[in-house]
Protein backbone atom coordinates (compact mmCIF):
# COMPACT_ATOMS: atom_id res chain seq x y z
CA UNK A 1 0.00 0.00 0.00
CA UNK A 2 2.76 2.39 0.89
CA UNK A 3 4.67 1.46 -2.22
CA UNK A 4 3.52 4.02 -4.74
CA UNK A 5 4.46 7.06 -2.70
CA UNK A 6 8.09 5.97 -2.93
CA UNK A 7 7.81 4.34 -6.32
CA UNK A 8 10.96 3.39 -8.20
CA UNK A 9 11.35 5.06 -11.57
CA UNK A 10 10.72 2.34 -14.17
CA UNK A 11 11.99 4.48 -17.05
CA UNK A 12 15.27 5.19 -15.28
CA UNK A 13 15.66 1.51 -14.44
CA UNK A 14 15.12 0.53 -18.07
CA UNK A 15 17.55 3.14 -19.40
CA UNK A 16 20.19 2.10 -16.90
CA UNK A 17 19.72 -1.57 -17.77
CA UNK A 18 20.08 -0.84 -21.49
CA UNK A 19 23.26 1.18 -20.87
CA UNK A 20 24.79 -1.60 -18.82
CA UNK A 21 23.74 -4.16 -21.40
CA UNK A 22 25.45 -2.13 -24.12
CA UNK A 23 28.58 -1.82 -21.99
CA UNK A 24 28.54 -5.58 -21.55
CA UNK A 25 28.03 -6.05 -25.27
CA UNK A 26 30.99 -3.81 -26.10
CA UNK A 27 33.03 -5.77 -23.58
CA UNK A 28 32.13 -9.13 -25.12
CA UNK A 29 32.76 -7.83 -28.64
CA UNK A 30 36.10 -6.43 -27.53
CA UNK A 31 37.23 -9.67 -25.94
CA UNK A 32 36.04 -11.64 -28.98
CA UNK A 33 37.91 -9.37 -31.38
CA UNK A 34 41.11 -9.44 -29.36
CA UNK A 35 40.95 -13.21 -29.10
CA UNK A 36 40.24 -13.36 -32.83
CA UNK A 37 43.23 -11.18 -33.57
CA UNK A 38 45.41 -13.15 -31.23
CA UNK A 39 44.47 -16.50 -32.73
CA UNK A 40 46.04 -15.11 -35.87
CA UNK A 41 48.80 -15.68 -33.32
CA UNK A 42 51.47 -13.36 -32.40
CA UNK A 43 53.57 -13.52 -29.32
CA UNK A 44 54.27 -9.79 -29.24
CA UNK A 45 50.58 -8.91 -29.72
CA UNK A 46 49.54 -11.38 -27.03
CA UNK A 47 52.00 -9.98 -24.54
CA UNK A 48 50.78 -6.44 -25.20
CA UNK A 49 47.20 -7.46 -24.44
CA UNK A 50 48.28 -9.33 -21.34
CA UNK A 51 50.32 -6.43 -20.01
CA UNK A 52 47.44 -4.01 -20.64
CA UNK A 53 45.04 -6.33 -18.78
CA UNK A 54 47.36 -6.65 -15.80
CA UNK A 55 48.16 -2.95 -15.63
CA UNK A 56 44.62 -1.76 -16.30
CA UNK A 57 43.00 -4.27 -13.97
CA UNK A 58 45.63 -3.69 -11.32
CA UNK A 59 45.31 0.07 -11.33
CA UNK A 60 41.50 -0.12 -11.33
CA UNK A 61 41.44 -2.42 -8.31
CA UNK A 62 44.10 -0.45 -6.50
CA UNK A 63 42.11 2.74 -6.98
CA UNK A 64 38.96 0.94 -5.82
CA UNK A 65 40.70 -0.50 -2.78
CA UNK A 66 42.32 2.76 -1.72
CA UNK A 67 39.56 5.03 -3.06
CA UNK A 68 38.76 6.47 0.39
CA UNK A 69 42.38 7.32 1.20
CA UNK A 70 43.18 8.59 -2.30
CA UNK A 71 40.11 10.85 -2.41
CA UNK A 72 40.73 12.28 1.05
CA UNK A 73 44.38 12.95 0.27
CA UNK A 74 43.55 14.56 -3.08
CA UNK A 75 40.93 16.82 -1.54
CA UNK A 76 43.19 17.62 1.41
CA UNK A 77 40.29 16.60 3.62
CA UNK A 78 40.46 15.86 7.32
CA UNK A 79 38.32 13.31 9.15
CA UNK A 80 36.28 15.08 11.84
CA UNK A 81 35.01 13.63 15.11
CA UNK A 82 31.47 14.18 16.44
CA UNK A 83 32.90 16.67 18.95
CA UNK A 84 34.48 18.76 16.20
CA UNK A 85 31.45 18.87 13.91
CA UNK A 86 28.37 17.99 15.97
CA UNK A 87 25.79 19.34 13.51
CA UNK A 88 27.27 17.50 10.54
CA UNK A 89 27.49 14.26 12.51
CA UNK A 90 23.96 14.80 13.81
CA UNK A 91 22.57 14.99 10.29
CA UNK A 92 24.52 11.93 9.17
CA UNK A 93 23.49 9.95 12.29
CA UNK A 94 19.83 10.62 11.63
CA UNK A 95 20.03 9.84 7.93
CA UNK A 96 21.77 6.54 8.74
CA UNK A 97 19.05 5.65 11.24
CA UNK A 98 16.33 6.53 8.72
CA UNK A 99 17.94 4.50 5.95
CA UNK A 100 19.19 1.69 8.22
CA UNK A 101 22.74 2.18 6.98
CA UNK A 102 26.13 1.94 8.61
CA UNK A 103 27.58 5.30 9.45
CA UNK A 104 30.33 6.42 7.08
CA UNK A 105 33.45 8.28 8.15
CA UNK A 106 32.81 12.02 7.99
CA UNK A 107 35.44 14.42 6.64
CA UNK A 108 35.70 18.12 5.83
CA UNK A 109 37.83 19.59 3.05
CA UNK A 110 39.12 23.14 3.53
CA UNK A 111 38.00 24.31 0.08
CA UNK A 112 35.73 27.21 -0.66
CA UNK A 113 34.20 25.51 -3.69
CA UNK A 114 30.81 24.14 -2.60
CA UNK A 115 31.00 20.40 -3.15
CA UNK A 116 30.61 17.00 -1.53
CA UNK A 117 31.61 13.48 -2.40
CA UNK A 118 31.31 9.97 -1.06
CA UNK A 119 33.77 7.22 -1.79
CA UNK A 120 35.15 3.95 -0.44
CA UNK A 121 35.07 0.42 -1.76
CA UNK A 122 32.13 -0.67 0.42
CA UNK A 123 29.84 0.65 3.11
CA UNK A 124 32.34 -0.32 5.85
CA UNK A 125 35.03 1.87 4.29
CA UNK A 126 32.74 4.63 3.08
CA UNK A 127 33.86 8.22 3.52
CA UNK A 128 31.57 11.20 3.25
CA UNK A 129 33.32 14.48 2.59
CA UNK A 130 31.97 18.01 2.37
CA UNK A 131 33.83 21.23 1.71
CA UNK A 132 33.82 24.28 3.93
CA UNK A 133 32.26 26.20 1.04
CA UNK A 134 29.28 23.86 1.07
CA UNK A 135 28.82 24.11 4.83
CA UNK A 136 28.91 27.88 4.59
CA UNK A 137 26.48 28.29 1.71
CA UNK A 138 23.75 25.75 2.47
CA UNK A 139 21.21 25.80 5.26
CA UNK A 140 20.40 22.72 7.34
CA UNK A 141 17.75 21.16 5.11
CA UNK A 142 19.77 21.75 1.94
CA UNK A 143 22.89 20.25 3.51
CA UNK A 144 20.81 17.26 4.60
CA UNK A 145 19.65 16.80 1.00
CA UNK A 146 23.22 16.84 -0.33
CA UNK A 147 24.39 14.41 2.36
CA UNK A 148 21.46 12.10 1.61
CA UNK A 149 22.44 12.22 -2.08
CA UNK A 150 26.02 11.23 -1.26
CA UNK A 151 24.87 8.50 1.12
CA UNK A 152 22.66 7.12 -1.65
CA UNK A 153 25.81 6.76 -3.73
CA UNK A 154 27.23 4.65 -0.90
CA UNK A 155 24.03 2.59 -0.65
CA UNK A 156 24.00 2.03 -4.42
CA UNK A 157 27.69 1.01 -4.29
CA UNK A 158 28.40 3.49 -7.06
CA UNK A 159 32.17 3.48 -6.55
CA UNK A 160 32.24 -0.26 -7.22
CA UNK A 161 29.78 -0.15 -10.09
CA UNK A 162 31.60 2.67 -11.86
CA UNK A 163 35.01 1.03 -11.33
CA UNK A 164 33.82 -2.21 -12.93
CA UNK A 165 32.15 -0.24 -15.69
CA UNK A 166 35.29 1.73 -16.50
CA UNK A 167 37.61 -1.28 -16.33
CA UNK A 168 37.04 -1.92 -20.03
CA UNK A 169 37.78 1.65 -21.00
CA UNK A 170 40.99 1.63 -18.95
CA UNK A 171 42.25 -1.57 -20.57
CA UNK A 172 41.24 -0.40 -24.04
CA UNK A 173 42.92 2.96 -23.49
CA UNK A 174 46.13 1.28 -22.32
CA UNK A 175 46.06 -1.05 -25.33
CA UNK A 176 45.95 1.88 -27.72
CA UNK A 177 48.96 3.40 -26.02
CA UNK A 178 50.94 0.16 -25.77
CA UNK A 179 50.21 -0.80 -29.36
CA UNK A 180 51.28 2.67 -30.46
CA UNK A 181 54.56 2.53 -28.58
CA UNK A 182 55.36 -1.02 -29.65
CA UNK A 183 54.73 0.16 -33.19
CA UNK A 184 57.19 2.99 -32.70
CA UNK A 185 59.92 1.15 -30.87
CA UNK A 186 59.29 -2.53 -31.41
CA UNK A 187 58.71 -2.38 -35.14
CA UNK A 188 62.12 -0.99 -35.90
CA UNK A 189 63.53 -4.26 -37.24
CA UNK A 190 65.12 -5.61 -34.09
CA UNK A 191 63.27 -8.85 -34.63
CA UNK A 192 63.34 -11.12 -37.66
CA UNK A 193 61.90 -9.73 -40.86
CA UNK A 194 59.20 -12.36 -41.26
CA UNK A 195 57.97 -11.89 -37.73
CA UNK A 196 57.86 -8.16 -38.14
CA UNK A 197 55.74 -8.10 -41.25
CA UNK A 198 53.07 -10.18 -39.56
CA UNK A 199 53.14 -8.10 -36.41
CA UNK A 200 52.43 -4.80 -38.08
CA UNK A 201 48.84 -5.35 -39.27
CA UNK A 202 47.94 -7.20 -36.07
CA UNK A 203 49.15 -4.43 -33.81
CA UNK A 204 47.45 -1.88 -36.02
CA UNK A 205 44.19 -3.84 -35.79
CA UNK A 206 44.42 -4.02 -32.01
CA UNK A 207 45.02 -0.30 -31.93
CA UNK A 208 41.98 0.52 -34.07
CA UNK A 209 39.68 -1.87 -32.23
CA UNK A 210 40.83 -0.58 -28.86
CA UNK A 211 40.39 3.03 -29.90
CA UNK A 212 36.83 2.40 -31.05
CA UNK A 213 36.01 0.41 -27.92
CA UNK A 214 37.51 3.13 -25.78
CA UNK A 215 35.38 5.82 -27.43
CA UNK A 216 32.13 3.86 -27.19
CA UNK A 217 32.65 2.71 -23.62
CA UNK A 218 33.67 6.22 -22.59
CA UNK A 219 30.34 7.60 -23.77
CA UNK A 220 28.41 4.73 -22.18
CA UNK A 221 30.18 5.22 -18.86
CA UNK A 222 29.31 8.90 -18.87
CA UNK A 223 25.71 7.99 -19.62
CA UNK A 224 25.67 5.45 -16.80
CA UNK A 225 27.16 8.01 -14.44
CA UNK A 226 24.38 10.49 -15.26
CA UNK A 227 21.73 7.84 -14.57
CA UNK A 228 23.34 7.00 -11.24
CA UNK A 229 23.30 10.68 -10.28
CA UNK A 230 19.58 10.79 -11.01
CA UNK A 231 19.07 7.60 -9.00
CA UNK A 232 20.94 9.13 -6.05
CA UNK A 233 18.84 12.31 -6.28
CA UNK A 234 15.70 10.19 -6.23
CA UNK A 235 16.73 8.12 -3.21
CA UNK A 236 17.84 11.25 -1.36
CA UNK A 237 14.56 13.06 -1.93
CA UNK A 238 12.56 10.05 -0.82
CA UNK A 239 14.73 9.53 2.25
CA UNK A 240 14.43 13.08 3.53
CA UNK A 241 10.94 13.72 2.19
CA UNK A 242 12.18 17.17 1.14
CA UNK A 243 12.71 17.25 -2.64
CA UNK A 244 12.51 21.04 -2.63
CA UNK A 245 15.43 21.40 -0.22
CA UNK A 246 17.53 19.28 -2.56
CA UNK A 247 16.39 21.34 -5.53
CA UNK A 248 17.41 24.51 -3.80
CA UNK A 249 20.78 23.00 -2.87
CA UNK A 250 21.37 21.98 -6.49
CA UNK A 251 20.52 25.43 -7.73
CA UNK A 252 22.82 27.04 -5.17
CA UNK A 253 25.74 24.70 -5.76
CA UNK A 254 25.60 24.98 -9.52
CA UNK A 255 25.82 28.72 -9.09
CA UNK A 256 22.60 29.26 -10.98
CA UNK A 257 21.01 31.10 -8.09
CA UNK A 258 21.67 34.31 -9.97
CA UNK A 259 19.37 33.06 -12.70
CA UNK A 260 16.37 33.45 -10.41
CA UNK A 261 15.83 37.17 -10.43
CA UNK A 262 15.47 38.77 -7.02
CA UNK A 263 13.72 41.77 -8.48
CA UNK A 264 10.06 41.80 -9.32
CA UNK A 265 9.83 40.94 -12.99
CA UNK A 266 7.27 43.64 -13.63
CA UNK A 267 9.57 46.30 -12.23
CA UNK A 268 12.23 45.77 -14.84
CA UNK A 269 10.11 44.10 -17.44
CA UNK A 270 11.71 45.05 -20.75
CA UNK A 271 15.04 43.60 -19.77
CA UNK A 272 14.23 40.89 -17.31
CA UNK A 273 11.22 39.26 -18.88
CA UNK A 274 13.43 36.97 -20.91
CA UNK A 275 16.07 36.48 -18.28
CA UNK A 276 15.75 32.69 -17.93
CA UNK A 277 14.77 31.41 -21.30
CA UNK A 278 17.24 33.02 -23.72
CA UNK A 279 20.14 32.24 -21.44
CA UNK A 280 19.13 28.61 -21.48
CA UNK A 281 18.30 28.51 -25.17
CA UNK A 282 21.69 29.86 -26.13
CA UNK A 283 23.29 27.06 -24.23
CA UNK A 284 21.09 24.45 -25.86
CA UNK A 285 22.94 24.81 -29.15
CA UNK A 286 25.95 23.11 -27.65
CA UNK A 287 23.95 21.25 -25.09
CA UNK A 288 23.70 17.92 -26.90
CA UNK A 289 27.44 17.54 -27.24
CA UNK A 290 28.37 18.75 -23.79
CA UNK A 291 25.70 16.62 -22.10
CA UNK A 292 27.02 13.52 -23.85
CA UNK A 293 30.40 14.06 -22.22
CA UNK A 294 29.33 15.20 -18.79
CA UNK A 295 29.21 12.98 -15.73
CA UNK A 296 26.24 14.79 -14.22
CA UNK A 297 22.80 15.35 -15.72
CA UNK A 298 21.78 18.90 -16.43
CA UNK A 299 20.30 20.96 -13.63
CA UNK A 300 17.00 21.16 -15.52
CA UNK A 301 16.75 17.39 -15.76
CA UNK A 302 17.53 16.89 -12.09
CA UNK A 303 14.99 19.47 -10.99
CA UNK A 304 12.39 18.00 -13.29
CA UNK A 305 12.82 14.60 -11.65
CA UNK A 306 12.58 16.10 -8.17
CA UNK A 307 9.38 17.87 -9.16
CA UNK A 308 7.94 14.49 -10.03
CA UNK A 309 8.97 12.99 -6.69
CA UNK A 310 7.45 15.97 -4.93
CA UNK A 311 4.11 15.16 -6.59
CA UNK A 312 4.43 11.45 -5.75
CA UNK A 313 5.11 12.18 -2.08
CA UNK A 314 2.16 14.55 -1.97
CA UNK A 315 -0.41 12.12 -3.31
CA UNK A 316 -3.48 12.25 -1.12
CA UNK A 317 -4.02 8.50 -0.98
CA UNK A 318 -1.35 6.09 -2.17
CA UNK A 319 -2.81 3.15 -4.04
CA UNK B 1 19.53 -4.26 -0.57
CA UNK B 2 19.56 -6.94 -3.21
CA UNK B 3 22.15 -7.32 -5.95
CA UNK B 4 19.72 -6.14 -8.63
CA UNK B 5 18.75 -3.06 -6.62
CA UNK B 6 22.40 -2.15 -6.22
CA UNK B 7 23.05 -2.63 -9.91
CA UNK B 8 20.09 -0.48 -10.84
CA UNK B 9 20.63 2.16 -8.17
CA UNK B 10 17.31 1.65 -6.46
CA UNK B 11 16.76 2.02 -2.76
CA UNK B 12 13.56 0.77 -1.27
CA UNK B 13 12.57 3.09 1.56
CA UNK B 14 12.91 1.12 4.78
CA UNK B 15 9.58 0.33 6.42
CA UNK B 16 9.46 0.70 10.20
CA UNK B 17 9.20 -2.23 12.60
CA UNK B 18 6.55 -1.35 15.17
CA UNK B 19 5.88 -4.45 17.29
CA UNK B 20 8.88 -4.47 19.60
CA UNK B 21 7.75 -1.18 21.10
CA UNK B 22 5.18 -3.06 23.18
CA UNK B 23 7.94 -4.66 25.24
CA UNK B 24 8.49 -1.30 26.97
CA UNK B 25 6.00 -1.47 29.88
CA UNK B 26 7.41 -4.71 31.25
CA UNK B 27 10.97 -3.54 30.63
CA UNK B 28 10.20 -0.39 32.64
CA UNK B 29 9.41 -2.57 35.67
CA UNK B 30 12.64 -4.53 35.29
CA UNK B 31 14.59 -1.29 34.90
CA UNK B 32 13.17 0.16 38.11
CA UNK B 33 14.00 -2.99 40.04
CA UNK B 34 17.57 -3.09 38.72
CA UNK B 35 18.61 0.57 38.67
CA UNK B 36 15.96 2.65 40.43
CA UNK B 37 15.14 4.57 37.26
CA UNK B 38 11.41 5.17 36.91
CA UNK B 39 9.44 6.37 33.87
CA UNK B 40 8.66 10.06 33.92
CA UNK B 41 5.48 9.34 31.98
CA UNK B 42 6.70 11.30 29.02
CA UNK B 43 7.58 9.89 25.64
CA UNK B 44 7.89 11.09 22.08
CA UNK B 45 7.87 10.00 18.47
CA UNK B 46 10.35 11.59 16.09
CA UNK B 47 9.84 11.65 12.34
CA UNK B 48 10.94 13.59 9.29
CA UNK B 49 7.99 15.53 7.97
CA UNK B 50 7.43 15.37 4.22
CA UNK B 51 6.95 18.72 2.54
CA UNK B 52 3.50 19.51 1.28
CA UNK B 53 -0.06 19.59 2.53
CA UNK B 54 -0.81 15.84 2.50
CA UNK B 55 1.65 15.10 5.27
CA UNK B 56 0.55 18.15 7.24
CA UNK B 57 -3.04 16.89 7.13
CA UNK B 58 -2.02 13.46 8.43
CA UNK B 59 -0.01 15.07 11.21
CA UNK B 60 -2.92 17.30 12.21
CA UNK B 61 -5.25 14.29 12.32
CA UNK B 62 -2.89 12.44 14.67
CA UNK B 63 -2.62 15.49 16.88
CA UNK B 64 -6.39 15.74 17.11
CA UNK B 65 -6.77 12.03 17.79
CA UNK B 66 -4.29 12.07 20.66
CA UNK B 67 -5.80 15.15 22.25
CA UNK B 68 -9.30 13.64 22.37
CA UNK B 69 -8.51 11.75 25.57
CA UNK B 70 -6.44 14.51 27.16
CA UNK B 71 -7.54 15.49 30.65
CA UNK B 72 -9.66 12.37 31.15
CA UNK B 73 -8.39 9.77 33.68
CA UNK B 74 -5.52 7.90 32.06
CA UNK B 75 -5.64 10.17 29.07
CA UNK B 76 -2.60 12.26 29.89
CA UNK B 77 -1.87 15.86 28.96
CA UNK B 78 -2.46 17.36 25.52
CA UNK B 79 0.39 16.41 23.19
CA UNK B 80 3.10 18.85 22.23
CA UNK B 81 4.48 19.11 18.71
CA UNK B 82 7.94 20.58 18.29
CA UNK B 83 10.50 20.79 15.53
CA UNK B 84 14.18 20.31 16.33
CA UNK B 85 17.20 22.01 14.78
CA UNK B 86 17.68 19.11 12.36
CA UNK B 87 14.22 19.65 10.90
CA UNK B 88 12.68 16.58 12.53
CA UNK B 89 9.26 16.76 14.15
CA UNK B 90 8.66 15.43 17.68
CA UNK B 91 5.24 14.58 19.04
CA UNK B 92 5.51 14.48 22.83
CA UNK B 93 2.93 12.66 24.89
CA UNK B 94 2.83 13.11 28.68
CA UNK B 95 1.12 10.77 31.11
CA UNK B 96 1.35 9.93 34.80
CA UNK B 97 4.52 8.02 35.63
CA UNK B 98 2.64 4.77 36.21
CA UNK B 99 0.83 4.88 32.87
CA UNK B 100 3.55 3.47 30.63
CA UNK B 101 1.05 1.24 28.89
CA UNK B 102 -1.15 4.22 27.94
CA UNK B 103 1.93 6.13 26.83
CA UNK B 104 3.03 3.34 24.52
CA UNK B 105 -0.50 3.15 23.10
CA UNK B 106 -0.32 6.88 22.30
CA UNK B 107 3.06 6.52 20.64
CA UNK B 108 1.77 3.58 18.65
CA UNK B 109 -1.17 5.66 17.44
CA UNK B 110 1.29 8.08 15.83
CA UNK B 111 3.20 5.22 14.21
CA UNK B 112 0.18 3.53 12.78
CA UNK B 113 -1.31 6.77 11.47
CA UNK B 114 1.89 7.49 9.53
CA UNK B 115 2.21 3.90 8.30
CA UNK B 116 -1.46 3.72 7.25
CA UNK B 117 -1.04 6.82 5.15
CA UNK B 118 2.06 5.47 3.46
CA UNK B 119 4.55 7.60 5.41
CA UNK B 120 6.08 4.75 7.43
CA UNK B 121 9.61 5.33 6.08
CA UNK B 122 9.58 8.81 7.62
CA UNK B 123 9.69 7.47 11.21
CA UNK B 124 13.07 7.95 12.92
CA UNK B 125 12.81 6.91 16.55
CA UNK B 126 10.69 6.87 19.66
CA UNK B 127 11.93 7.96 23.02
CA UNK B 128 10.66 7.13 26.52
CA UNK B 129 12.11 9.10 29.41
CA UNK B 130 13.27 7.77 32.79
CA UNK B 131 14.63 9.45 35.90
CA UNK B 132 15.80 8.43 39.37
CA UNK B 133 15.94 10.07 42.77
CA UNK B 134 19.48 11.29 42.09
CA UNK B 135 18.20 13.20 39.04
CA UNK B 136 19.98 10.87 36.66
CA UNK B 137 18.23 11.07 33.32
CA UNK B 138 17.89 8.32 30.76
CA UNK B 139 15.95 7.72 27.60
CA UNK B 140 15.26 4.42 25.96
CA UNK B 141 15.37 5.11 22.26
CA UNK B 142 13.60 2.78 19.86
CA UNK B 143 14.99 2.73 16.32
CA UNK B 144 12.10 2.04 13.97
CA UNK B 145 14.13 0.82 11.04
CA UNK B 146 16.14 -1.65 13.14
CA UNK B 147 13.43 -2.65 15.61
CA UNK B 148 15.98 -2.24 18.41
CA UNK B 149 16.43 -0.12 21.53
CA UNK B 150 19.39 1.75 22.90
CA UNK B 151 19.87 3.83 26.05
CA UNK B 152 20.79 7.49 25.96
CA UNK B 153 21.87 9.18 29.20
CA UNK B 154 22.76 12.85 28.73
CA UNK B 155 24.93 14.73 31.20
CA UNK B 156 25.44 18.47 31.39
CA UNK B 157 27.43 19.97 28.51
CA UNK B 158 26.58 17.45 25.78
CA UNK B 159 28.34 14.54 27.38
CA UNK B 160 26.93 11.05 27.75
CA UNK B 161 26.90 8.88 30.84
CA UNK B 162 28.23 5.82 29.04
CA UNK B 163 28.53 3.82 32.26
CA UNK B 164 24.83 4.22 33.00
CA UNK B 165 23.94 3.40 29.40
CA UNK B 166 25.90 0.18 29.48
CA UNK B 167 24.49 -0.67 32.91
CA UNK B 168 20.97 -0.31 31.52
CA UNK B 169 21.82 -2.47 28.51
CA UNK B 170 23.10 -5.13 30.89
CA UNK B 171 20.00 -4.95 33.06
CA UNK B 172 17.49 -5.04 30.22
CA UNK B 173 19.33 -7.22 27.74
CA UNK B 174 16.85 -10.07 28.15
CA UNK B 175 13.69 -7.95 28.14
CA UNK B 176 14.26 -5.79 25.08
CA UNK B 177 16.02 -6.25 21.79
CA UNK B 178 19.05 -3.99 22.18
CA UNK B 179 21.03 -2.49 19.34
CA UNK B 180 24.30 -4.44 19.31
CA UNK B 181 26.11 -2.04 16.98
CA UNK B 182 27.23 0.72 19.38
CA UNK B 183 27.96 3.11 16.49
CA UNK B 184 24.22 3.35 15.95
CA UNK B 185 23.60 4.68 19.47
CA UNK B 186 23.49 8.23 18.18
CA UNK B 187 22.95 11.06 20.66
CA UNK B 188 19.65 12.94 20.69
CA UNK B 189 20.71 16.09 22.52
CA UNK B 190 17.88 18.31 23.60
CA UNK B 191 15.20 15.83 22.66
CA UNK B 192 11.85 17.16 23.85
CA UNK B 193 10.33 15.27 26.77
CA UNK B 194 13.66 14.05 28.10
Amino acid sequence: MARTRYAPDRGLTVRMTVTMFLLGLVFVAFVALIIGIMTAVHASAASIVLIALIFGGGSAFASLFYSDKIALATAGARVVSPQEAPELHGIVDRLCAMADMEKPTVAIAPTDLPNAFATGRNSKHAVLCVTNGLLRRLDGAELEGVLAHEMSHVAHKDVQVMTYASLLAIVAGLLVRFAFYSELFGGGGRRGGNNNQNAFPIILAIMVVSAVVYAISFLLIRLLSRYRELAADRSAAQLTGQPSALKSALVKVSGAMSQIPNQDLRAAEPLNAFFFAPALNLRNKQATLSTMFSTHPSLEKRIEQLDKIQRELGQVSPE
Amino acid sequence: MGFLDTLLGRTKPVQPKLDDLFGLPSAAITLEAATGLTPTGSGSVCFRAVEGKTFKDVQDDVHELLDMDAGKPGGGLPVEVTKDTYGYTWIVSSHMSDETQALVTDLHAVNSALVDNGFGPQLLCTLVAFRDSNERRLALVYLYKRGTFYPFAPLAGERRNNALELEVKGALGDDLKFEQDLSRWFPVWGAPGL
